[in-house]
């Protein structure tokens, strides 16, 4: 218990993992909720690598969490963008609403 | 040894209690800070696993950067809090079961990871000692030769990302009478000054 090994960050992961996509099935009126489940399961993943990387001596885990760093910004910039366009069409950002492309 | 340990159930508890924080706050902006605070958490953690480089780079990162966009996007959009948390608790059961299901599935397939012995030797870029070579210094090792590619493409992914954010926001609304800088500079005497010659006892 007090010898704080690789399956006890495996463990913070995979629950923050799942805390990522429990928000998402949650918060079906809020994207901005939605876009922060996201990150936090991108964080679950490099826990993960860095995780790894330490455990095995390898410090590839660390160069790839850089680069998952690196696209979730990409991903969060891109993602309030497109959300500032449907609020400012729609006055609104319930995701339930998203239909304009229906047909 | 006991301190890392404390340190570690620390980081971790303020970690996952700052995510259920995150899906569970009533108002966004309540959200966007239980995230920064979950990020600095997990800097920590990092921290403790020995990648310092990347716990700076998260913190730099998320709680300086993209939380704060967060931040500006929630403040900026007029939400109404009443109307978001309607039909909050429809989706807990189905969000529920299949969040404890992967939460069991990661939980076998983690518990049950064995490493094989072989797998140090075979490890693309060996960890050096810490006393030798600091985490920062290993990171620019590697990350400027071997993977100098891959670190041109994560810059070419922010350019992308950001022309898209502008290209995306940036709008030109009509009828706004807007400064034009060059054509203040632009102006000439001749086009702002006319003489005109006055007859007496008449105006112009």
């Amino acid at each position: 218990m007090l010898e704080i090994g690789l399956s006890h960050y495996l463990t913070v992961a995979a629950v923050l993992f799942t805390l990522g996509i429990f928000g998402i099935f949650l918060n079906r009126k809020n994207v901005i909720v939605i876009l922060m489940s996201i990150e936090l399961m991108l964080l679950a993943v490099n826990i993960n690598m860095v995780a790894f990387s330490t455990h095995l001596q390898d410090l590839v885990g660390q160069v790839f969490a850089m680069f998952v760093l690196t696209v979730a910004a990409a991903e969060a910039a891109i993602g309030l963008a497109i959300l500032m366009v449907y609020f400012r069409n729609r006055g609104s950002i319930a995701v339930e609403e998203v239909n304009a492309m229906k047909g | 040894m006991i301190i890392q340990a404390l340190a570690f159930y620390l980081f971790a508890g303020m970690t996952i209690a700052a995510a259920v924080m995150v899906i569970a706050a009533r108002n966004p902006v309540h959200s966007v800070l239980f995230l920064i605070l979950a990020f600095f958490n997990s800097a920590g953690l990092f921290v403790l696993m020995g990648a310092e480089f990347l716990a700076m780079i998260l913190v730099v990162v998320y709680v300086g950067a993209v939380a704060v966009l967060f931040l500006f996007v929630v403040m900026m959009l007029d939400i109404d809090l009443v109307e978001i948390r309607e039909g909050f608790l429809q989706y807990l059961p189905i969000g529920g079961l299949v969040g404890i299901i992967l939460l069991i599935e990661l939980t076998l397939v983690f518990g049950a990871w064995v490493a094989v012995p072989e797998t140090a030797a075979v490890a693309g870029v060996p960890i050096a000692p810490l006393d030798q070579v600091t985490n920062t210094r290993a990171l620019g090792d590697v990350l400027y030769t071997k993977y100098a590619f891959l670190f041109q493409t994560s810059g070419l992914i922010l350019l992308v990302a950001m022309i898209g954010a502008i290209v995306l926001t940036l709008r030109r609304r009509e009828g706004v009478r807007r400064q034009s800088i060059t054509a203040q500079i632009g102006r000439r005497r001749e086009d702002g000054v006319e003489v005109k010659k006055v007859p007496n006892r008449s105006g112009a």
